[in-house]
């Protein structure tokens, strides 16, 4: 025996080796060359120049210390957020630019599938000044209830709140000075963390507030580790006071950190009525403020989500298994041989309680690699009644030829004070960091995984993706799919969603009207309600928010796709004042507005 | 990584022998600290369950080749310090490389070997494994210890009265000098900051490559002088991979000047035995 143990072992040895490439060669893949919409249910075509959304975002320029590194430290600023900013039914689009002195666009929605661009007539274009700092996203929420969406610019510099004049104009909220007059946000989310009828705003910074990038002191400004830093932008909580005042309560509330935030998400995630938030960090592990009755206290740790650093770049929250309990993704980054952090779906894996248990099961749904991920949606692209993920990704596409991943990983791994320094950082000349990427649409199975179907559904870009937004741009009963881009085009995915696929849509409006609000009422964007609807021994969650992803906020209205059932049984409405309206049998097919009775 | 093997102190004759620490219990401890430091300070791991998944992976295996090839049962220290290397080295957001990583790395040993002897440390052998045939799903270690130097220090410090207890201080002493020196020429020659040339040696992934896979007593040759040649070279070889902007470059040197060394010696001890041959049998015959 032992004399055949040797050869038989080298065998068994020679297979191992060789097991990588078996699994890679066999596993398991979307089929290519098959009719996308017979196969996938539904079809992407880029759209962009046809619709009218004519659009190249334009990168900062940082002080010069950071030349040397600068498509690194300059790499964000592309967003893109979704609104109906006259109430006329359609949705239009707002993305942000970052060039000193470039403007940022509004395209309203025509109605015939075009859009027109108005930003300036608006009052919101020429926001990107060096006195004022640069855009970095944009967020909508009626703060005053009444019944227009207004707008938060958060910037690399000087916050802004507008006020939307009846749809026509905006105006520069004089009285929101107490926003902080300089702070590096790349994170901003609408929501009513006290329900007081009245929408408050959270903000996120990233760079320290103490820097000003274009004027800088020294050149101490990155992450003091790559994956436990702490030298970042700390948070802000702003009360809605009424009357377009604002108190900044982070301190007393709870909510400190000076983690360097890239993405947050507000919502409802332990079912006590109060909006929880999330925060996906950049060079460090995500953080969860559980909100109790308006005070929050971190919980990171005890739900699971605060161990194994990475470098979270988004925060979106969906019901992926249709069980009436939201998820929670988190983009990371992924490069091959170098970097596999894998990105995180944090699905609750307890039975409800007052503190939930969170497990990363990323990798086995088949939605971990992502490349250098950045934003992500959930939404039912197919209408097949399961939500998918749209996912985008790519940081610095620059040389085809030479990569900076080397001189990256190098220094990423050093101590802080080698990687605290952007003097210690080699130049980046024309390389490309993670650069090229292509991007993921993943369709839910139903069974627990997801598939990357992208190229075969039509998306093949490579551009630097950051930020996505889901809408029904036509009222056709799909979602389209908004990316901005890095130094790079806005681009406009139509969707076309095979015949037999039902759908059904619920564009909620909160009680309250004029402020000050009232516990009593709902905020009139009706953010943190939530919708549960049953349909074909199914039930599936949405809640409406004030921002997702990365940078970036989808249409107000809820969209669920219903498969080949039509008969829905009904739909829940929980509103953050309490209340829970129940609407038996809604027909298929059909955006239901939905007024809340105070 | 893997072991030495010394064996426990006699006791003085005519006294009760004192119960000694059997010195192959020092690396699996001091692996076992740095796991565990690491770990709940700052969270390191991609998850427990992936490391217990190597370690597990690495015992049985070696229990089973073990038993085959020799008879006997082995004894676990190498296979653990092998499992838990590959459980804080390997980065991958799936399980099974943890497994497969292991297993590659504790049968290496049965099936690659010279003059009864494997002559590539495991889990460095399994780590380049999977790095150049999985890079799809692997990567290496890429994380600090977090924002201070305290944990860095007592690593450090731990991990270097351990070694200087097992007589190897020299190899990692030959080693660190070595790369620093090569990290000022590395900076002259490509005109980055000196500092970022010096930053890798500060993580915790050269902690471990430093004090358990480059000392391994079973894979390195056996003069002292020898022993920190080789660890010259591999900082040598390391300092050229890096030039060429590999990444993973001391494991890639550790898996090329190793088992060449080894190799070497092996001929040179041929060559010798077979030039004495002759002269004992003239002398017999006289």
């Amino acid at each position: 025996m032992r004399r055949l143990a040797r050869p038989l072992v080298a065998l068994l040895f020679l297979g191992m080796l060789a097991t990588p490439y078996l699994m890679r060669r066999y596993g398991s893949h979307a089929a290519a060359g098959v009719d996308a919409r017979a196969k996938y249910g539904f079809h992407l075509a880029e759209s962009s120049a046809a619709a009218g959304l004519r659009f190249t975002h334009e990168g900062p320029t940082l002080d010069p210390k950071l030349t040397h590194i600068m498509p690194q430290v300059a790499s964000m600023g592309a967003a893109v957020s979704v609104v109906d900013v006259d109430r006329d039914g359609r949705q239009d689009v707002y993305v942000t630019n970052s060039r000193e002195g470039s403007t940022n666009r509004f395209y309203r929605n025509r109605g015939d599938g075009t859009f027109e661009e108005i930003a300036e007539q608006l009052g919101i274009a020429d926001v990107n000044q060096p006195a004022t700092g640069v855009s970095m996203g944009a967020v909508w929420g009626d703060y005053d209830n009444d019944g227009y969406e207004d707008l938060l610019l958060y910037r690399w510099g000087r916050q802004e709140l507008y006020r939307n004049n009846a749809g026509g104009s905006f105006t520069r909220v004089e009285q929101a000075d107490t926003l902080p007059a300089w702070a590096n946000i790349n994170t901003a989310v609408w929501l009513d963390y006290d329900r007081d009828g009245l929408l408050d705003v959270f903000l996120g910074g990233y760079y320290s507030e103490k820097l000003n990038l274009w004027r800088l002191a020294d050149t101490k400004i990155m992450p003091e580790s790559f994956e436990y830093a702490n030298n970042g932008g700390r948070k802000y909580l702003y009360r809605n006071l009424g009357g377009g005042r604002f108190e900044e309560v982070s301190e007393r509330v709870g909510l400190s950190s000076t983690r360097w935030a890239l993405a947050a998400v507000a919502a409802d995630l332990r079912g006590t009525g109060y909006p929880d938030i999330f925060i996906a960090n950049d060079y460090g592990v995500s953080e969860l403020f559980v909100n109790d009755g308006g005070r929050f206290r971190e919980a990171g740790r005890q739900t699971g989500v605060g161990y194994a650093p990475k470098s979270g770049m988004n925060a979106s929250v969906g019901d992926v298994f249709n069980a009436g309990r939201f998820a929670i993704y988190v983009s990371n980054i992924s490069e091959e041989g170098i970097l596999l952090q894998g990105n995180n779906l944090w699905v609750p894996t307890d039975a409800g309680g007052p503190l939930v248990r969170y497990e990363n099961m990323a990798t086995s749904m088949g939605v971990a690699l992502g490349g250098w991920s950045f934003g992500a949606q959930f939404g039912d692209l197919n209408n097949d009644g399961l939500l998918d993920i749209y996912l985008v990704n790519g940081y610095v596409s620059a040389s085809r030829e030479e990569s900076y991943w080397y001189d990256f990983a190098k220094v990423a791994g050093g101590h802080e004070v080698v990687i605290s320094d952007a003097r210690n950082w080699p130049s980046m000349g024309e390389r490309s960091l993670g650069g090229y990427q292509p991007k993921k649409v993943w369709i839910n199975d139903g069974a627990g995984r997801f598939v990357d179907v992208a190229p075969m559904v039509g998306v093949t870009d490579r551009h630097d993706g950051r930020s996505v937004a889901l809408a029904d741009l036509s009222n056709r009963g799909v979602l389209d799919v908004l990316v901005a881009n890095q130094r790079g085009p806005l681009l406009l995915y139509r969707n076309d969603v095979a015949p037999g696929r039902h759908w059904v849509a619920f564009a909620l409006e909160g009680g309250c009207d004029g402020d000050p609000g009232d516990t009593r009422c709902t905020n009139r964007s009706a953010i943190g309600a939530q919708v549960t609807l049953h349909w074909n021994g199914q039930r599936q969650v949405q809640e409406v928010s004030g921002g997702s992803g990365f940078c970036s906020q989808n249409q107000r209205a809820l969209h669920f796709g219903l498969g080949e059932s039509d008969a829905i049984e009904k739909a829940v409405i929980r509103w953050p004042s309490g209340k829970v309206d129940e609407i038996v049998r809604p027909a298929a097919g059909r955006v239901h507005m939905v007024k809340e009775t105070v | 990584m893997s072991t030495g093997t010394v064996p426990a102190e006699a006791g003085v004759p005519g006294r009760p022998a004192r119960p000694q620490f059997d010195k192959r219990y020092l690396a699996p401890v001091l692996v076992t600290v740095v796991l565990v430091v690491g770990q709940v300070t700052f969270g390191f791991l991609e998850s427990w369950s992936r490391t217990f998944l190597a370690i597990a992976t690495a015992i049985a295996f070696e229990l089973a080749l073990g038993r085959l090839f020799f008879g006997k049962w082995p004894h676990l220290a190498s296979a653990y310090v092998s499992g838990i290397s590959v459980g804080m080295l390997v980065r991958s957001p799936l399980f099974w490389p943890y497994a497969l990583c292991s297993a590659i790395s504790i049968t290496s040993k049965y099936v690659l070997r010279s003059n009864n002897q494997h002559i590539w440390n495991p889990s460095n052998f399994g780590i380049v494994a999977m790095l150049v045939l999985a890079s799809d799903t692997v990567a290496g270690l890429s994380v600090q210890w977090g924002n201070n130097l305290l944990p860095m220090v007592i690593v450090w410090g731990f991990g270097a009265a351990i070694i200087h207890a097992v007589g190897r201080f020299h190899i990692t002493l030959t080693y660190v000098v070595s790369f620093l020196v090569l990290a000022v020429l590395r900076a002259a020659w490509t005109g980055h900051p000196v500092l970022s040339e010096v930053a890798p040696i500060t993580g915790p992934m050269y902690q471990l490559f430093i004090f358990f896979m480059i000392t391994d007593p079973r894979t390195t040759v056996r003069p002292v002088w020898g022993q920190s040649l080789v660890a010259f070279l591999v900082a040598a070889v390391e300092a050229v991979l890096r030039v060429y902007e590999f990444v993973y470059a001391p494991f890639y040197a550790l898996f090329v000047v190793g088992p060449a060394a080894l190799l070497l010696e092996h001929a040179l001890a041929r060559r010798r035995a077979v030039a004495a041959a002759p002269a004992a049998a003239t002398a017999v015959s006289k």
